[in-house]
């Protein structure tokens, strides 16, 4: 008997029985899916590179692309609303793409049995939050789903920007010598999301971090433009899986410095009472870049110098080896790889 | 942060780096074993063995209590989730540690009703919230844990909580000492003692070590200054030739530990006559198990459980490395068919475990420039 085989047929790696949450919580299992289902069977190209937008070519003009889902319990938190992260995610994923967000449409998936009164603040929230971010919100959906289907709502946005001029985001351009830099304290979102849950009984004065990080970006290109190799926001995984992701993609050995990692009180207190590393944890309103060394120093100016980007820092820098990992180091000479999430964070208590 | 930057100040560290150097013999070749999975964690996470003498070894324990659950005892709580009006609750820390029939969040994901709390008690609020549903806490640990879920059985008596129970899996940490003591491969020269479980019982219990062993035992904090402070303290011992009980966590444990803790313990459980440790085998009298005088909130009194054995795949070689007799990359299966994604053995699941540790923090490090990402 003849054996077919379709030349054509992509070649899906995926073969775990069922979905876990692990494969929509950020780390290696998402990974696994989208480079091993998705991108197969639904991507043109080949070899895609897995920016947070995609980018598309519309009449000779190129475009940024990107979409998210948002599922958040509880719905409000300190600092924030799922409106406001569905509005400043979709515009992070831009900026950090060098593009200038444009315009989003949204996606609403609204269990029956939810208050106007809910309804209408979040929707309020996405409001001021595309109004503070300078975009445009053009069109939309709703469908509604039976009682007890969906925690209250989910909503989906994507959005198109148009890149800064003179930028080229690729983890490929990456060399030995860039430095990393961060835009600010890390950890807060997460931290704040578990809280609000109020299973824990701790209590801070903490807030979620969402904001737009593009008038950052904004002031950073147009300083060192040239010199931006690659961007990130550390959502869900944290600043270690956006990392590891880059150390992948380039082949290097990115190196971060303990000392520098900006934590606050709070959160350090927090992770340190769980067993959490902070550098695992979600951001809603930061992101790491890498820049030239020649550069460097330019971009770091511009954050510092920004509203809303003092506390940002030289994270750490890039090195040939270890070769697709990264070495958190201490000033005492102590090291350790750092890899990325499995799973959702887990607090270790016994 | 207070009594946390204090313990990382690099001066301080490197100076006493440098003691552990000019104390340790360059002839000697020295076995330290760790007892507790929290000290394989922070030796891991803060990079101590970078900066120890290379013929310092340090050698893991079997301190991890999610690494020492038979696996048969997962299947056995989770079974009892297959009930709809169950909810199983259970630290984080037991989320992904597998049975034969899945991990605690891989029933999640079918559909159970599993859920993570940060203490017994919360789970004992979950039954006061949810009278129509049964709550039952998966409880493990060592005498760290084990009051507070003592204190949460005394009180659900107390407040005529009839939908509570708690699935005990506590056991004690002398008898596993014991047991890798009485272990003829193994060659020890000093413990780094429990700190955790010494704020409860103390540090008497540990005096035959000494005794008995000649072996020296100092009481040992978290932060990497507790843990090189205690490495000098035993080296001191061991050029002296003595062999002694010290307390270097002194800031939080007491001589004679926590009275109202033991108490608490000693109202609700007593003593197994023995109990399976994973990768140790049958231990006499290491367990606790809840009194017939609250054994209404002893889920397996009160619940049919089906008692599931399961040995080990036959190529893991947890007890070897359980005991300190065989490295975590010396394990056939080690970053094979065992990685913390995919773990065979319970060493790979908690953080805390000496092979999940190994494999994060430092087996990359050493493979890292020859591993090969796929495109």
């Amino acid at each position: 008997m003849a054996v077919v085989t379709d030349s054509t047929t992509p070649n899906v790696r995926f073969r775990e029985p069922q979905i876990e949450m692990a494969h929509g919580a950020g780390g290696i299992a998402s990974r696994r899916l989208v480079e091993g289902l998705f991108a197969p069977l639904l991507l043109r190209s080949p070899n895609p590179s897995l920016n947070d937008a995609a980018s598309v070519e519309i009449g000779g003009v190129r475009m940024a692309m990107t979409t998210d889902s948002f599922v958040v319990k509880p719905l409000r938190f300190p600092g924030g609303s799922i409106g406001e992260l569905a509005i400043n995610g979709t515009v992070n994923d831009l900026a950090v793409s060098g593009a200038k967000p444009e315009a989003i449409v949204v996606s609403f998936v609204l269990e029956a049995g939810l208050p106007t009164e809910i309804l209408e603040a979040e929707v309020r929230a996405m409001s001021s939050a595309a109004q503070q971010a300078g975009v445009a919100v053009v069109g939309g959906d709703t469908k509604v789903v039976e009682h007890g289907k969906a925690d209250h709502m989910y909503i989906s946005t994507t959005g198109i920007g148009a890149y800064l001029p003179g930028i080229r985001i690729d983890a490929r351009t990456v060399r030995p010598g860039d430095k990393v830099l961060l835009s600010g304290p890390i950890g807060d979102h997460g931290i704040t999301i578990l809280l609000a849950r109020g299973e824990l009984d701790i209590e801070a004065d903490l807030r979620s971090d969402t904001r737009s990080v593009f008038p950052l970006i904004e002031a950073m290109a147009h300083e060192a433009a040239p010199g931006l190799r690659w961007m990130r926001d550390p959502t869900r995984g944290g600043v270690a899986t956006s990392l590891n992701e880059l150390a992948r993609d380039c082949g290097l050995g990115i190196h971060v410095f303990e000392d520098e990692i900006p934590v606050r009180d709070s959160v350090r207190g927090a992770c340190e009472l769980l067993g959490l590393d902070p550098l695992h944890i979600a951001n809603e309103g930061q992101f790491l870049a890498v820049v030239a060394p020649e550069y460097a120093d330019a971009a770091y100016n511009a954050l510092c110098q920004t509203p809303g980007g003092e506390g940002a820092v030289m994270l750490g820098e890039v090195h040939e080896q270890p070769a697709g990992s990264v070495l958190v180091t201490t000033r005492y000479g102590g090291s350790r790889i750092i890899d990325m999430l499995v799973g959702d964070p887990l607090p270790r208590i016994c | 942060m207070k009594f946390v930057d204090e313990f990382r100040d690099p001066e301080v560290i490197n100076k006493t780096a440098e003691e552990i150097r000019r104390l340790a013999d360059p002839g000697r070749h020295y076995r330290l074993m760790e007892v507790c999975g929290g000290h394989t964690h922070a030796i891991y996470r803060f990079g101590l063995k970078d900066i120890l003498p290379p013929n310092l070894e340090l050698i893991h324990g079997p301190g991890c209590p999610v690494c020492v659950l038979p696996m048969g005892r997962i299947d056995d709580g989770l079974a009892l989730a297959k009930d709809p009006d169950v909810v199983f609750t259970a630290f984080g820390d037991m989320m992904r540690v597998p049975g034969v029939q899945g991990s605690p969040l891989e029933h999640k994901a079918r559909g159970r009703d599993v859920r993570i709390v940060y203490s017994p008690s919360d789970a004992l609020k979950l039954a006061k919230a949810s009278p129509e549903k049964h709550v039952m806490f998966f409880a493990i640990g060592f005498e760290t844990t084990a009051p507070s879920t003592a204190l949460t059985i005394m009180r659900a008596r107390a407040e005529g909580l009839h939908n509570f129970s708690v699935f005990c899996n506590h056991v004690t940490i002398i008898p596993a000492i014991r047991a890798i003591l009485d272990s003829p491969d193994m060659r020890l020269d000093a413990f780094i003692g429990p700190g955790h479980v010494s704020t409860v019982i103390g540090c008497r219990p540990y005096e035959w070590i000494a005794a008995n062993e000649h072996k020296p035992i100092v009481v040992s904090g978290f932060e990497p200054l507790d843990m090189l402070q205690s490495i000098v303290m035993l080296l001191r011992q061991l050029k002296a030739g003595e062999a002694k009980v010290e307390n270097q966590y002194k800031r939080v444990v007491p001589w004679e530990g926590n009275r109202a803790a033991l108490k608490a313990m000693n109202e609700v459980f007593q003593l197994r006559p023995y109990f399976e440790w994973r990768g140790l085998g049958f231990i006499s009298q290491s367990a606790l198990r809840i009194r017939d005088s609250y054994g209404e909130f002893d889920a397996e009194q009160r619940f049919n459980v089906p008692g599931v054995r399961v040995t080990d795949p036959k190529a893991a070689q947890c007890g070897e490395v359980l005991k300190g007799v065989l490295k975590p990359a010396q394990c056939k299966l080690f970053g094979k068919e065992c990685t913390p994604e995919h773990p065979v053995g319970a060493l790979m699941v908690s953080s805390e475990g000496s092979c999940a540790a190994y494999y994060n923090y430092e087996h990359r490090k050493a493979v890292a420039s020859s591993l090969a990402w796929p495109a």
